[in-house]
């Protein structure tokens, strides 16, 4: 299988060449333009290729082309795409491809949370599933309607097998390719009737995924390899601290080393722009900048923390008020409280941000792996001064993002095409690099919090009151999505914790928003990636302080949540939860959540050795995602979003000591490695659900889990994140 | 300046700054573009190579460090260990962003050369200098397991 979006965008020769149709697929691809012109002179050459809706493409050599409007950032959405459109369509597996639409809101909106074209809360796949089996079955629908006409049979006499119409009583078989030139001239179906799903065979199978060949021979595409002709390469300088700006700066020394080729001052910083990266890294070390600190955010994270801490005594907006908890919490027999504090993450994703930007007079060209299609495409038209219709996006893969290429500043984006124009506009292409240093000091970080709870028992044990405050910043604020926030409450601060799915008669959940000159950003999981660990490891404070087993505790209150209660129980059974007690020093502990829909459960065994470090042996996990279209992927995004998780609540933390970040690189930003990876299982949830996402709810249980298992193994509570060193702290 | 070396399998000349790492000299000036640059401090293991079949981190090794000696990179990858390497990467799936995996594919290599049939310790002494952001650990160490049986067969 050729690598999808390798021959969509930039063709290696190695792809170029194994491309059969090389030169055509070329020419159509580059500053592809979906407009009713282009889709008329699809028409043109002959035979094809049929184009019937802006998602596919059949060309006459029987290749399937697969338009993809999300981002392929490691979560499997270019196979999922293609699998959804390939069922419907009957196509054969092996001549699907992907590739990456052109910015439009209109045509690729994510009708999960548009008018917007991009990539984010697990959505692609449950945004896209009816709009895909539609755009796949109509295509279909057309082509068996052409070989009808072709054959002159009645088209209930035809049946399609892996991109084959046959016609049995005539014995007359055409390949899809073959029928494009009649298919070509026939209009478009107002309905199409989609599959049973009991037929389906490609989705629920296990469809290989179209980018694994290319990420194994090192051909995949990477903005990082972006070479365009007279391509320059830029290092941006920017402020030590958040908020700061440029005083003055001396271009000497760095205009003197060899390579460089223009210092120019933009709104973030000063750029060093190159004729290669180790130049512009030279450029950029030699630069001397004196940086005016006076609206710069200087305090100390921690000072931050005793704030926050101050101010969840302080009374704060309701995001959810049932009963009265105050009162209950008054006449409750016992009563438990517990705080638990939340870092700044970094979200490195393994490519450092980077832009490639052709910039003229008229028009700008970006090269990226874009998560936010359209709103990079308005920012981008705003700092060059264009309008956002001269601004195409060619959206390449991304080395992971974990929500960090999504931001409705487009930070990245905003800077490269700044220094273009700073540069002259002139239509150098010059591609930003940021390094890992830049990566982990450059801010929209997850949220630094701090959640309160107190929770009341009864006489017989069970759990009358719930009280839980959250103290942070707001995600939202600020941005486009500013309209999400109700009555002081960002939606995103306060998910999976005003949405506790337990029984108890009397909650209160509050919301204190803060202000600080940190920006911040959603991060894989967003408010899950701190709401369910407090309500997860405090649920399990609660279990103990009623003498009840944590699994038992939670499924006795989840009757009214059978989903949910069904993931608990299938986790807890494949974990052998009550399979007796682990050995000293080792602990098992449950967590379950809710994200973007998706229900998760995961079983933490974990050793704890003298020295009280932390080994996670196993998690089983299981998952209800509605219907699984592929079931391979989703096992994989498990597997990823444990580690990702488990490496977060670990080592993760970005600490700032008057105003500075005290992280550079992942030396002392540290993540989840090989050695710490543990055993994972994956059982899903059979489903006719429609399907939910699968990118980020893994991540979510897997710090409760483990926290919950070490207080098994340890009799210690979890507290502060990342993990204290036991003993230590 | 130039500096001459075998480059996956070819005698090469390179013209730049002898200080410039060999990561950099690979992608920018040879356009091999399969190495990566992940931390440019040892510290990831997305720009690993070969030099002389061992597995080392191009981004702090000068362009002059390897004058005259042997660079192999995901590119030029030919041993049965490679081959083997590949096809499990493929057959278990993997890849998920794919941006560690070149490194990741040169350190499995580097170490099923060496070791025909790795423990679970050995993977994790050679493997954990590799990052993978997805967390793709579980497969890679499957993958190098099916590999090692894979050359055996
Ligand atoms: S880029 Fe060389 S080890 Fe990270
Ligand atoms: S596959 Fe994404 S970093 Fe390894």
């Amino acid at each position: 299988m050729k690598s999808p979006s390798a021959h969509s965008q930039l063709p290696t020769r190695r792809d170029f060449l194994k491309s059969a149709a090389g030169a055509s697929a070329l020419a159509l691809s580059i500053g592809f333009e979906w407009t009713a012109s282009t889709r008329r002179a699809f028409g043109a050459p002959s035979p094809g290729p049929f184009v019937p809706n802006a998602f596919v493409r059949i060309g006459a050599d029987d290749s399937i082309t697969v338009i993809a409007k999300h981002l392929e950032m490691g979560q499997g959405a270019y196979t999922g795409l293609a699998t959804i459109l390939a069922e419907e369509l009957d196509a054969d597996w092996s001549r699907v491809s992907v590739e990456s639409a052109p910015a439009d809101a209109k045509l690729y909106n994510n009708l999960a949370f548009g008018p917007v074209q991009g990539t984010g809360g697990s959505s692609a796949m449950a945004n896209s599933y009816a709009q895909l089996r539609d755009a796949g079955a109509k295509a279909r629908a057309i082509l068996v309607s052409a070989a009808a006409k072709e054959w002159h049979v009645p088209v209930n006499e035809l049946t399609v097998n892996k991109g084959v119409v046959s016609h049995a009583p005539s014995k007359r078989r055409a390949s899809y390719g073959s029928l494009v030139k009649t298919a070509i001239t026939l209009p478009v179906p107002d309905t199409v009737t989609l599959k049973d799903p009991k037929n389906f065979t490609l989705i629920g199978g296990r469809p290989a995924r179209v980018d694994v060949p290319s990420k194994t021979d090192g051909t995949a595409q990477f903005t990082l390899d972006v070479v365009l002709p007279g391509m320059l390469v830029a290092l941006l300088k920017r402020p030590p601290l958040f908020g700061a700006t440029v005083k003055s700066f001396d271009p000497g020394p760095a205009s003197a080393v060899a390579g460089v080729v223009k210092v120019v001052q933009v709104p973030r910083g000063i750029a060093v722009v190159a004729r290669n990266f180790w130049a512009a890294k030279l450029g950029r070390d030699a630069l001397q900048v004196e940086w005016d600190d006076s609206h710069a955010e200087k305090r100390s994270s921690a000072a931050m923390m005793d704030e926050y801490r101050r101010l969840a005594d302080q009374p704060a907006p309701s995001a959810r008020k049932e009963g009265d908890a105050r009162k209950a919490m008054g006449e409750a027999s016992r009563t438990v409280s517990a705080s638990y504090e939340f870092p700044y993450l970094a979200h490195a994703p393994m490519e450092p941000l980077d832009a490639v930007v052709k910039l003229d007079a008229a028009s700008c060209e970006i090269w990226t792996g874009d998560q936010f299609q359209t709103i990079d495409q308005a920012n981008a038209a705003q700092a060059a001064g264009l309008d956002p219709k001269q601004v195409s996006i060619h959206t390449l893969y991304a080395g992971g993002s974990f929500g960090r290429r999504a931001n409705s500043m487009s930070d990245y984006i905003v800077e490269a095409v700044s220094i273009a124009k700073a540069y002259g506009a002139d239509g150098t292409p010059i591609k930003l690099q940021w390094t890992r240093e830049d990566d982990i000091h450059g801010g929209l970080y997850r949220p630094m919090y701090f959640h309160k709870l107190e929770a009341g028992l009864n006489a017989q044990n069970q759990l009358t009151a719930w009280r839980h405050v959250i103290v942070g910043q707001s995600i939202m604020a600020g941005t486009p999505f500013a309209a999400s926030i109700k009555e002081g409450i960002d939606p995103t601060s306060v998910e999976g914790a005003a949405t506790i799915p337990y029984a108890i008669p009397n909650i209160a959940v509050e919301l204190s928003t803060t202000k600080a000159g940190v920006p911040v950003l959603w991060w894989r999981v967003v408010g899950s990636s701190h709401t369910i660990f407090a309500v997860e490891a405090f649920i399990d404070e609660a279990a103990h302080a009623a003498g009840v087993d944590g699994f038992a505790f939670r499924r006795s209150l989840l009757e009214h949540q059978p989903r949910m209660k069904a993931v608990l129980e299938l986790a807890a059974e494949k974990a052998g939860w009550n399979s007796g007690p682990m050995p000293a020093g080792k602990g098992r502990g449950i967590a379950v959540a809710e994200a973007f829909k998706s229900l998760v459960a995961q079983v933490a065994e974990v050793s704890v050795d003298k020295e009280g470090n932390i080994k996670v042996d196993r998690v089983v996990c299981a998952v209800d995602c509605g219907t699984p279209i592929n079931p391979d992927i989703i096992t994989a995004q498990m597997e990823g979003g444990i580690g990702f998780g488990l490496g977060a609540v670990l080592h993760g933390a970005v600490t700032l000591k008057d105003g500075r970040v005290e992280q550079d690189n992942f030396n002392n930003y540290r993540v989840l490695r090989m050695n710490e990876m543990p055993k994972v299982e994956v059982y899903i949830m059979p489903s006719n659900e429609a399907p939910t996402g699968v990118g980020e709810p893994g991540v979510a249980p897997i710090g409760p889990a483990v926290a919950n298992a070490v207080f098994a193994a340890t009799g210690k509570r979890m507290h502060v994140l990342p993990f204290p060193k036991l003993g230590v702290a | 300046m130039s500096t001459t070396f075998t480059l996956n399998g070819q005698s090469t000349t390179l013209d730049a700054d002898p200080t410039m790492p060999l990561l950099w000299a690979l992608r920018e000036v040879a356009g091999l573009h399969g190495t990566k640059f992940g931390c440019g401090m040892a510290l990831c293991g997305a720009c690993t190579v070969h030099l002389d079949g061992q597995a080392i981190r191009s981004c702090v090794m000068p362009l002059s460090a390897v004058a005259g000696r042997k660079i192999t990179t995901i590119e030029g990858l030919q041993s049965k260990q490679a081959k083997a390497v590949q096809a499990a990467w493929v057959a278990l799936q993997v890849p998920q962003c794919g941006y560690c995996q070149s490194g990741q594919v040169m350190s499995a290599t580097a170490l099923l050369e060496k070791n025909a049939a790795p423990t679970d310790a050995d993977i994790d002494a050679a493997m954990s200098g590799n990052i993978c952001r997805c967390a793709t650990y579980t497969r890679i160490r499957a993958a190098i397991h099916s590999a090692a049986q894979s050359i055996k067969a």
